[in-house]
Formats: structure tokens, sequence, C-alpha cells
């Protein structure tokens, strides 16, 4: 596709879209959201990329392989379940540090939200690799 | 409301036992589509529908009281549907290969693997 | 403890996630998927030592107490089969070294083939039923993955059919968890199999019984509904037909046994009759079936159908030694039936064909594959001292003393038939001269792993007593289902 409006228009769009993508991916925790929905509009995200400019554009955007984007979303995901089994407590067992911040604001960090992270990049990497594959197919 | 879901997913699973029956591939898909969508609706109706009773603590209370909408069946249906999602994707794409390799969409002309 | 139990499963899951991060380089893939497989068998290795000091491995992620969090759970069956798991993990890994072709290799076969041990594990240690329906999908989408890679003319043909039967014994198994949870409440197996007994629907228990036999008796490929398998299985690649083989129809039974020593205890009563009936035929049908074939992995297809009813006979009989029979012919069936797989690779490799017309001369160049191939042919058709003697043997002595004189005629006839077929293969493949009068090749790295299951092969059958004793005390945890039921719902850890 060749349009000067799509271009213009989705170069502000990509970064609000990752951006929104991450706030839904935060507040998963205790409301609507989360790495599913967060991933979901990423990927949203990068593929209206991928059809303003080229497959190839986004490929070099990601870095990584898209595949290897999820494979490292696996990893993530499977070490937040982890630190539970250190206090012999069963795998996947939250735990949570309080982080306060100079402003007297507390943040609750916890194991939920590396695996919601993990979440989040494999559904990118899938999503991708699977639109991405399809483009270029389409595209041959 | 029962009696009107039993009719549908009845429904349902005889167009999708239909479907499966046919010798297109691409309604083999969706009756294979149809088929998982019933059984979800079948889940569904399993935890007694009810209306306006979210299965929602009140901030005053400490438990749910006791008539509620069921929320382990909505959580099994929505894996079940995610899954569903994957697999009919995945056999989608699958029919899109066989046709390009086979050069057909009929199922019994696939029978050189039978024996 | 915890750890012990998830291994097994996260294992797998970080090799296949380490793989997909070095999706370009092939070789790296490769020696992953040999590493993750020796370590997935380590790590089950280690749980059956725990299982078998303790009785039962019970886990529930995140302290979620049963019945309402995800449970894992292990007794001896379930670590005796992840360990069979991660037996055929790890030859098929180093087999596929020597065997897989590139262009698979680079669109992800070793991930697969981690996600689907992932799979297998996963339902062989879940105890409740909606994750063995989630393990089971686990297991099925990397099959197919598994199964269409490649995309030749036969395997997509072969593909369509796995598939398709595969997703409508998943919809199966879909409906009958639906009407479980309306009547009982409950998907968690120990809490089900109480609340089942306490409740007194006969008639929607026998319509679950029966929708549960039909889900789990398409994955086992039992009479009448394993027509997907021949038509499947020699489709694809000698690897993955070697782990599909060994492992996927063995879940079925693993579920089926799991289900209805669990589940459905003694409420159902005609489903006995009923399982006796479909293994007679499993076993009859499936050995002639193979009788008609003249390619090598279609006859072992066919012979994996009839092995399937020995296991049923177990299950049906529902007697302490039957059911040990049956928890020994598992074992001894994986081992043997993969491991034939394997021989037909390196028997193709070496002759051209998997057409017994088109090949042959292979016990003149290769004396040594000839006798591997030998131990697990003759253990199949169940010759002594071989483990599949000792497994027909328990089987055929559990079905005279419930007084099955004709189910005990069926299994002895088919193992005669078994014979035949395995001779056959024999006599066309190794003995005769190669029709072309080519001198067969050498398969080199292949005959490791068909060397190291014939060991074991042999070990089962010399080392008949311990492995015997392993299966009487799992037969004998089934039929006492409290224990399970008792460490499932009370343990804190």
């Amino acid at each position: 596709m060749n349009s000067l409006i799509l271009r213009t228009t989705t170069g502000f769009l990509l970064s609000l879209l990752v951006l929104f993508s991450v706030y839904l991916m935060l507040r998963g925790h205790n409301a609507p959201g989360g790495g599913f929905i967060g991933g979901l509009t990423a990927t949203a995200a990068l593929t209206l990329y991928a059809f303003a400019f080229d497959v190839a554009t986004v490929r070099k955007m990601l870095r990584l392989d898209p595949l290897s984007v999820a494979g490292l979303g696996l990893v993530l995901a499977l070490v937040s379940g982890l630190p539970g089994m250190l206090g012999g407590d069963a795998f996947l067992t939250s735990r949570w540090a309080l982080l306060a911040l100079p402003d007297g604001t507390e943040i609750h960090l916890g194991t939920p939200l590396l695996f919601d992270f993990g979440v989040y990049l494999v559904v990118i990497g899938v999503g991708c690799a699977v639109l991405l594959t399809m483009a270029e197919e389409r595209g041959e | 409301m029962n009696t009107l879901m039993a009719l549908l997913i009845g429904i349902l699973y005889a167009s999708g036992m239909y479907m499966v029956l046919r010798r297109s591939m691409v309604k083999l898909i969706i009756g294979l589509a149809l088929l998982s969508h019933a059984a979800n609706l079948l889940i569904f109706t399993m935890a007694t529908l009810r209306r306006d009773r979210p299965p929602l603590i009140d901030e005053s209370e400490t438990a749910l009281a006791a008539p509620y909408a069921d929320p382990v069946p909505q959580a099994l249906i929505l894996t079940a549907i995610v899954i569903g999602f994957a697999v009919s994707a995945f056999a989608a794409i699958m029919i899109h290969r066989v046709y390009q390799t086979t050069g057909t969409d009929d199922l019994d002309q696939l029978h050189t693997t039978d024996s | 403890m915890n750890l012990l139990l998830v291994a097994p499963i996260l294992v797998p899951l970080l090799t296949a996630a380490l793989c997909l991060l070095a999706w370009k380089s092939v070789r790296v893939q490769r020696w992953l998927g040999v590493a993750g497989s020796a370590a997935l068998l380590a790590s089950a290795l280690a749980l059956f030592a725990e299982v078998d000091g303790r009785g039962m491995a019970v886990s529930h992620a995140g302290e979620w107490a049963a019945p309402f969090g995800i449970t894992l759970a292990a007794d001896l069956l379930g670590a005796l089969m992840v360990v069979l798991g991660g037996i055929v993990g790890l030859m098929v890994a180093v087999y596929s070294l020597g065997s897989i072709d590139e262009g698979r290799e680079r669109f992800g076969f070793h991930p697969l083939v981690q996600i689907l041990l992932m799979g297998v594990c996963g339902a062989f240690l879940t105890g409740d039923l909606f994750n063995l329906y989630v393990w089971f999908e686990v297991l099925l989408m990397a099959s197919f993955v598994l199964t269409a890679l490649g995309g030749e003319r036969a395997q997509m043909e072969g593909a369509i059919k796995y598939v398709t039967l595969n997703l409508v014994s998943s919809a199966i198994f879909l409906a009958a968890l639906g009407l479980l949870y309306g009547l009982t409440h409950s998907l968690n197996m120990a809490d089900v199999s109480l609340r089942l007994a306490r409740l007194n629907y006969p008639a929607l228990e026998n319509l679950l019984a029966v929708l549960f036999f039909i889900a789990f008796g398409i994955k086992a490929a039992v009479f009448p509904l394993f027509f997907w398998l021949p038509a499947s299985y020699h489709t694809m690649p000698v690897a993955v037909s070697a782990l599909f083989a060994g492992l996927l129809t063995k879940v079925g039974v693993y579920a089926l046994i799991r289900v209805f020593t669990l589940v459905f205890r003694d409420d159902v009563e005609f489903i006995k009759e009923l399982m006796l009936v479909v293994a007679c035929l499993t076993m009859a049908v499936g050995v002639l079936g193979a009788v008609a074939q003249m390619e090598m992995r279609r006859i072992l297809s066919f012979h994996i159908v009839s092995q399937i009813g020995y296991m049923i006979i177990g299950l049906a009989l529902m007697t302490p030694l039957a059911l040990a029979g049956t928890v020994f012919y598992l074992a001894h069936h994986i081992i043997v039936k993969t491991n034939l797989f394997l021989v037909s690779g390196a028997v193709a490799r070496a002759t051209g064909s998997f057409e017994l017309k088109k090949s042959g001369g292979l016990y003149a160049a290769q004396p040594g594959l000839a006798l591997l191939f030998l131990i697990p042919a003759l253990s199949l058709a169940g010759i002594p001292p071989l483990s599949g003697f000792w497994g027909k043997y328990i089987l055929v002595k559990a079905g005279l003393e419930s007084g099955q004189v004709v189910l005990v005629v069926v299994a002895l006839a088919v193992s005669v038939f078994t014979m035949i077929s395995m001779m056959k293969i024999w006599s066309e493949a190794f003995w005769k001269p190669h029709p072309l009068g080519l001198t067969p090749a050498p398969v080199g790295l292949l005959n490791g792993p068909i060397a190291a299951m014939a060991a074991m092969t042999l070990a089962i059958g010399f080392g008949v007593e311990p492995v015997m004793q392993l299966a009487e005390r799992s037969a004998q945890q089934l039929l006492e289902p409290q224990t399970y039921i008792r460490a499932v719902l009370e343990a804190r850890r």
C-alpha cells in the first residue's frame, strides 16, 4: 500500500498504540486488561505499520525474529513462577515487593506482572509471526 | 431460556455433524467449528443460566450471597474458545495447503493413504 | 517436591522457548533438543524416585488448594508414564539428528517436539479433567503441525484425517466435561469422584461414561474409532511417527485408565462388557488389517491398534492382576513400538524403501541391524523371555481367572498373527536378497537409539520381577482411589 496519509498518521499512531498496549497490560491485575489484550493491541499496531510501510521494516523494528520474541516471553513467564518456589511454596505462587516512591505513592510489584509481560511478548511474537508471514506470502 | 438454549445447542450439533459429513473440505472445517461452538454453549448452559446476578462481592459483605452466576464455566469456555480459535486457524491454513498440493476440495479424492 | 512435579512440564517448555530464541540456528536447536530431552528424562526419573518412595506426589499451582486451583498429582502410574515419555523423547531426539531433513528443522521441528513432550507430560501429571483437556490440546496442536510439516501430498492427506478425527474427539470430550460440571459442579478428578459417589443419577452417569469412552477411545484408536491412525502414521517422517506411535495413543489409554479407575468406579456396569467386546474387536481387526499390508509402517500402524486392544483388556477385567498386566503392557509397548518404527526408518534408509517388495538383503549386509529388529519384533509377538511374552502371559492369566475364555482365545490367536506379520517383515526386508541387487547402505547414527531401546526390551524381559512388582503396586493404587483422593484434597504443599 502506498498512501501518504496512512504513512504519516501511522508514524504517530504506532507510538500511541504501543503506549496504550503497555497501559492495558499494566492495569490488567485488578481491572479489565492484561498481557493478552495488551499484546493483541501491540500486534495490531505493528501490523498497521506493516501495511503502511512494508513487512521488512517491521521485522527490522522488532530486531529479533518474531518467534524469538515469543520464546523470550515464554522464558519470562516461566521464570515468574520460580520465586514462589524459593520459599517452599508451589510453582507460580505470587511474590510481592512494595516500592515506595518519594512522593508517597506505593507500587506493588509482583511476579504476576512478570508473567503478564511474558504473555504480552508471546502474543506479540506469535501474532507478528503469523501476520507477517501471511503478508509476505501475499506480496510474492 | 433453558429450552431455547437446548434447542440452539441441538441445532448447532446437528448442523455441525451434517457439515462434517459433507465431502467438501471447507464445509468440514465449518462443521468442526460449529461442533466446538455447540460444546461451548453446552458448558455455558450447564451452569444454570441467570440474569443480573454477577458473581461480585459487595463492598459491605465478605462472602458471595447464594444465587449468583457461576463464573467457573465462563472461565472454562473462555479457554476453550481461545483453543478452538487457534485450532480453526490452523485447520484453515491446512486445508489451504491441502488444496495447493492436491488441487482438489473433494475429500473423496484424498484416498491414496487409506488402506 | 513441588519442583519435581512441575519439572517434567517446565523442562520441555524451557527447551522449546530456547529453541525459539535460537530460531535462526538449526545446529543450536538440534543440540538443545537432545539436551532438553535428556534433562526431561532426568527430571522424570527424579519424580519417579520420589513417588516410588512416598506413594504420591501432589502440588497445587500458586498454592490454591484443591478443588479450586490447578492440581498436579503423580501416582506410580503417572510417574512411570512420564519416565517412558522421557525415554521416547530422548531416543527420538537423538534419532532425528540423523534423519530429519533441514527444511523441517528450519520450520520448528525441534521446538514442536518439545511442546509435544510438554503436553504429554502435562496430561500424565494433571489432577483436573479440564486441564487434561488443555494438555490434550497442547499436544494435539504440536502434533498437527508435526504431521503437516513438510507438506508432501501423502502427508497432507494423512494430516486432514488425523486432524479431523482428533478435533471431533476433542469436541466430544468438551461436551462431556460440560455435562459433568453441570452434574457435579467440579472438575478436579478427586473431587468429582467423591461428588459422583454421593449423587444418584445412573442414567446421566452412564451417558457421561460413554461420552468419555468415545472421546478417549478415538485418541487411543480402539475399534471402531481407529481409522485415522493407519491412514496417517505412515505418511510422516520416521522420527515423528515413532514419537506418535510411542506416546499419543498411549495418552488416550492413560486417560481411559485414569477416568475409569478414579472418576467412574463401580457406578457404570455395562461399560465393562462394552470394553471387553471393544478390546476383542480391536485386537482382531487391527491384526487382520496388518496381514493385508505390504508397507512396513502400515503394518506397524495396524499393530498399534491391535496392541491397544490388549491394554483395554486389563481395564475391562479390573482385577488387580489384569490392571497390573495393563500397566506392564503399556511400559513394554511404548518401548517396543517406538523402536520398531525407528527400525523401519533404518530399513528404509538402508534399502531405499518402506515397501517390503522393494527392499531386502539386510541380513546379509547388516546382521547387527537384523538382530536389533528381531528383539522388538519377537517381543511384540510375545516370544519368551522377551517383555511382550510376560505382558501377554499376565493378561491371559487374568482373563482365565475371570473366566473370559473367548477373550483369551482371541488374545492368543492375535499373537500368532502378530508373529506372522513380523516374520513377513523379516523374510522380505532382511532375509531375501534385494530385488535390484543393491547392497544396503549403512545407517550410522540411527543404530544408537535402536540399540538402546532393544537393550531396554531385554532388560524388561530378563528383569521381569521388579517391573512386575512395580506394575502390581500401581494397579493396587489404581484400585484404591481413596489414597489418591485423600492425597489431592488434603495436601497442603
